[in-house]
């Protein structure tokens, strides 16, 4: 770790408009972390040549006073973007080989505010997993450890190579995609801002998708104003996917700055589930008092059908999974099994392609949505997915934001909660919900679990009101002090 | 064929329920910017959205919204406010991303009718179920190569309209009767072109066979029907084919039956799926699509005369007989060339014209009516000389020949060719002396009682007149002579 | 609604997965225990409650009727594990 890598995002880049740095320099030291951190597996497709180029080209802008608001800064991205001429695979095995040849909108929008690539980040195989462990090129591994045991940790999932990579200091920042909690589990898995804006906000075009009613990028940085800047850049309308939004991008960064006094708290009971560790619950209160004292107004709210967000969560994404997976049968890209005929070749690809979580959610939404069943299940979880929304609805109109937990538990070491998939599914039971409603949620790191892992604190705002949210997450990250640093940055790993 | 087929047993009725394709007419697909034209080389029509990479999506195009519901007006249909867009989930080569954009539980257009033309001239009201907008597949080849299938993805998401008609069809001429009819509306409001050669406009047929009036039987879908006539020869040898089976205590198989041209005959598809299961579900990439009723009053504001309209005017107006009047209007340039030339002449004159002579000289030539060499001017220019007897009906075939081939007018025709009409009574007295003169036989016997050969004097003065003399004078003139 | 090893058959031939017969009980466990936790969702009354079409409040945007894309068969094949002659290859197709 160098001076460089540890700066924020924001620092970075007030460094570059100072000159104390190039942007090559920049890239320098982050592409030498990159390659120190290898055994984190965090990077699957390193960019370094395509990164120094594009900081060569951003100092001459610096230089030339034409620096975009992103100019130089080194961002991980995860391979679920598509980029062009670059591999985007979704970390699965069907998609072997495949270079898109064209540019996903977030990144292009992030290119030019003058971010640079320095690689593709790992992930779960179509960012289906909470763990990192369904990705074909391996988990990729937490650098945190708790503290006197060296079992290696996942990072969440599904952005869990881009959390790794932001945590460890590869990049300033990096993509996540965010379904169920993909951003903002592993944000809190590895102590990091990991924001899910509004479903709208930024578009999907170019982004491989999962499930196309849930599925939206966000940021993970190591600070709120760098998610609120990274956010700036990625946000806005785009005629290439119906349902992006179009309302003006805010500057969110000025949003900053001007606490929450005045805002109404909502603490939702439903959410103190069964078995949630102590120190889980201390430190959402914590959370609370912490927004009180600078002078908010917890409330308790209710948010009554949230026991019947991850079931509902459960029917809807795998459904959508099963036909937005459908166009991975060798014929167009990726990987092609021989097979005795068409059908053959079809079913031996897609079984040798996708790996077991996949295979898994593909089979269960086939079977929610085939005759006889889509009234029971898939239609019924949208019905409600529209009360979970209502019982939302309802709560913002005495609250301005909602305070939880952003994950049931710290990182988990690789290995464990392997065998039960419904206990893996729980990890998102906090953040589904937001996801369900389609609001902007972000998880701020808060402290530190009794063996030393980053735990998160969740926030759901208003439809577009990503500025409140991040109002409210700055005051808890400053009120949190979270100064903590990661176990790979001391030791590079050795124990 | 009658609708009825005399079994071994008794009387079969066929039940017919057709859907229809129609290809809109647009430049653009229905989700892509790609281009729709016929007839280009394999994949250059092709966005990444129609080929289903990873992360494409769709946007769907404006006009064909507008044209599915200018088509749905035009079949005095229900607008739906609301409806949704569907994801119909199924593997094939030629479908990119392992589902077909359609619209399955709340489609655009709901009941609606069509009123088909008999040749006996009565007509007979066919329901239409419903109207849903959806995207093309691509195009499989299965020749190019002994072991492989080869894919083109140009027509891969074209906007189609998918007419669903009732089984309310009982025979392979109502079935022709419906596709023509349907084919002329759709081509009045200009929302496909109804070329059924190029796929603009593709029929499945489902067919059953009953006893009249029970309940309706195991039907079978016959698809590759590329032509009416192809239909009807389906439909003919389906039923057939269904009678025999029934007759034999056997059951009709509820299956797609691909038609074979060459032998006119339909035979089970071969790659049989295990039964379709197509998981329909709204698509997440699109919201439901949401209709003004303010805008959809507009579109109905804006359509034009339809066919059926159209004739009753042309019956009431011009006097015209129902099938000439369903004849001129199943095309709208043929009803618009009719109408002026119409104009300022007589009606049921110009009918005459215009589906006989002209029509057949513009069939025989191979031109549409947009390129006729006789203009709507000419042809009234014509029919004005008959009209004022410059010339008669039969010279007046002889001078449109000409006219068609020479693209000249009818005076200059009449003028150069010395076509005029005799009028003049002495010049058809001298002419009729002539005969008598010549035929003392004749002449005799008629006087003799013989009434019968007068046709044969007036044709003799006519052939003596160059066909000229005006024949209703001929007439007058050789009866004065013969009986005086 | 428990799923036998019939039904993981059959959906996974819908979903085109090939699935060797010795994994099909553990598989069938598998979607069993998922899909009993979602029965829960009968319990909640959805009378009258229309379901979930879009979590945005915006109209579906329509495209003006212009091309704008295609002519790009190069890009579109480049990926292709099998194209010959501007067409995309597969094994043979009987219909």
């Amino acid at each position: 770790m160098s001076a460089l890598t540890d700066l924020t995002l924001a620092e970075a880049r007030a460094g570059l408009d100072k000159r104390e740095y190039s942007a090559v320099e920049l890239t320098r030291a982050h592409i030498a972390a990159v390659e120190a951190a290898r055994p984190l597996n965090a990077v699957v497709a390193e960019t370094f040549d395509r990164a120094l180029a594009g900081a060569a080209a951003s100092d001459q802008r610096l230089g030339a006073g034409e620096a975009g608001l992103l100019e130089g800064v080194p961002l991980g991205i995860k391979d679920l973007f598509c980029t062009e001429g670059v591999r985007s695979q979704a970390c699965s095995h069907i998609l072997d080989g495949f270079k898109p040849t064209y540019e996903s909108t977030v990144t292009r929008k992030l290119w030019a505010a003058g971010a640079l690539m320095i690689g593709k980040t790992n992930m779960d195989e179509f960012a289906m997993g909470s763990s990192n462990m369904t990705s074909h090129e391996g988990p990729a591994i937490n650098p945190w450890r708790r503290s006197g045991d060296n079992r290696q940790l996942v990072p969440g999932g599904s952005s869990g190579g881009s959390a790794a990579a932001v945590a460890a200091r590869l990049c300033l920042g990096a993509t996540g995609t965010d379904t169920g909690g993909s951003i903002r589990q592993p944000a809190a898995f590895c102590g990091l801002v990991g924001l899910k804006p509004t479903y709208g906000r930024c578009s999907r075009w170019g982004i491989i998708a999962f499930a196309s009613s849930l599925d939206q990028a966000g940021p993970l940085t190591r600070t709120v104003r760098d998610a609120a800047l990274m956010l700036r850049a990625m946000a806005g309308h785009d005629a290439k996917d119906s349902t992006s939004v179009d309302t003006p991008v805010p500057d969110y960064a000025a949003a900053l700055g001007q606490g929450v006094k005045g805002m109404r708290i909502g603490i939702p009971a439903e959410y103190r589930v069964d078995g949630m560790p102590d120190e889980i619950e201390a430190l959402w209160r914590k959370g609370a008092d912490w927004l009180k004292a600078a002078g908010a107004e917890p409330v308790e709210i209710t948010l009554p059908h949230t026991k019947y967000a991850l079931p509902t969560y459960y029917i809807v994404a795998p459904a959508e999974a099963s036909s937005n997976l459908a166009r991975y049968d060798g014929v167009r890209y990726g990987l092609r099994l021989k097979g005795e005929d068409l059908r053959d070749m079809y079913a031996k690809t897609r079984a040798a392609g996708f790996g077991q979580e996949v295979r898994r959610r593909v089979l269960i939404g086939t079977y929610v949505l085939s005759a006889g069943y889509y009234d029971a299940y898939y239609l019924q979880a949208q019905k409600v997915r529209s009360v979970i929304a209502r019982d939302f609805k309802q709560a913002f109109e005495s609250v301005d934001l909602v305070l939880t937990p952003t994950a049931p538990s710290a990182a988990f070491a690789i290995g464990e909660k392997m065998d039960d998939p419904i206990a893996m599914y729980l990890n998102d039971v906090f953040t589904v919900p937001a996801s369900l409603a389609g609001l902007p949620a972000i998880s701020v790191p808060a402290g530190l679990s009794a063996d030393g892992l980053p735990l998160g604190l969740h926030l759901i705002g208003k439809p577009f009101d990503e500025e409140t949210v991040l109002r409210a997450a700055e005051t808890l990250e400053e009120a949190a002090a979270f100064r903590a640093k990661p176990a790979w940055l001391e030791d590079g790993g050795a124990p | 064929m009658s609708g009825v087929v005399e079994g071994r047993t008794g009387p079969w009725e066929m039940v017919i329920g057709l859907e229809i394709h129609a290809q809109v007419t647009s430049k653009a697909k229905l989700f892509s910017g790609a281009a729709t034209a016929f007839g280009a080389e394999p994949n250059t029509q092709v966005s990444l959205v129609d080929a289903a990479m990873p992360g494409m999506l769709p946007v769907i195009n404006g006009y064909c919204v507008e044209q599915a519901v200018r088509t749905g007006l035009a079949l005095g249909a229900e607008i739906k406010l609301f409806s949704v867009f569907d994801r119909k989930n199924y593997f094939y080569p030629d479908l990119p991303a392992g589902y077909q954009i359609s619209q399955f539980s709340q489609p655009v257009v709901g009941h609606g009718t069509v009123v088909i033309d008999l040749k006996d001239g009565s007509t007979r009201e066919i329901g239409i179920t419903r109207l849903h907008m959806e995207m093309d597949a691509g195009k499989s080849v299965h020749d190019l190569r002994a072991d492989a299938t080869h894919v083109d993805l140009n027509r891969s998401g074209v906007a189609l309209m998918e007419i669903v008609s009732e089984p309310d069809i009982r025979s392979p001429e109502e079935a022709g009767a419906y596709v023509r009819k349907l084919r002329s509306i759709l081509r009045y409001v200009g929302t496909c072109d109804g070329n059924m050669e190029e796929g603009s406009l593709r029929c499945d047929v489902n067919i059953s066979m009953r006893r009249p009036g029970e309940a309706y039987g195991t039907r079978a879908e016959i698809k590759n029907v590329n032509s009416v006539r192809y239909m009807m020869k389906a439909i003919e040898y389906e039923a057939e084919r269904q009678v025999e089976i029934l007759e034999d205590g056997g059951s009709v198989a509820l299956e797609t039956r691909l038609f074979d041209a060459r032998t006119s005959t339909t035979r089970a598809m071969r790659s049989k799926e295990e039964a379709h299961d197509y998981r329909y579900f709204p698509d997440p990439d699109l919201l439901p699509l949401e209709l003004d009723a303010a805008w959809v009053e507009s579109l109905r504001a804006g359509l034009p005369e339809l066919p059926d309209a159209k004739k009753a005017r042309f019956i009431e107006q011009f006097g015209l007989s129902p099938y000439d009047a369903g004849v001129l209007v199943a095309e709208q340039d043929s009803a618009a060339f009719f109408e002026a030339v119409a104009a300022g002449h007589d009606g049921k004159l110009a009918a005459n014209w215009v589906t006989g002579d002209l029509f057949g000289a513009l069939k025989k030539a191979g031109l549409g009516i947009g390129q006729s060499p006789v203009s709507v001017d000419r042809l009234g220019g014509l029919i004005e000389r008959i009209q004022d007897n410059t010339i008669s009906g039969r010279i007046a075939k002889e001078v449109f020949e000409i006219m068609f081939e020479s693209g000249r007018d009818a005076d200059t025709v009449i003028a150069e060719k010395g076509l005029k009409q005799v009028t003049d009574v002495g010049a058809i007295e001298a002419v009729v002396d002539q005969v008598i003169a010549d035929n003392p036989d004749k002449t005799a016997e008629f006087r003799g009682g013989k009434d019968k050969l007068m046709g044969w004097f007036v044709g003799q003065v006519m052939k003596a007149s160059k066909v000229k003399a005006n024949p209703q004078m001929a007439n007058q003139v050789l009866a004065k002579k013969l009986k005086g | 609604m428990a799923i036998d090893k019939a039904t993981v058959l059959r959906i996974a031939q819908l979903a085109r997965i090939e699935v060797k017969d010795e994994a099909l009980d553990e598989l069938a466990g598998e979607l069993n225990g998922i899909l009993a936790w979602v029965e829960q969702l009968g319990e909640v009354d959805t009378e009258g409650v229309a379901p979930m079409t879009s979590v945005v409040e915006v109209k579906l945007p329509r495209r003006d009727d212009h091309v704008s894309d295609g002519g790009r068969r190069d890009d579109i094949l480049a990926n292709a594990p099998e194209a010959e002659d501007g067409f995309f290859v597969v094994p043979k197709v009987i219909e």
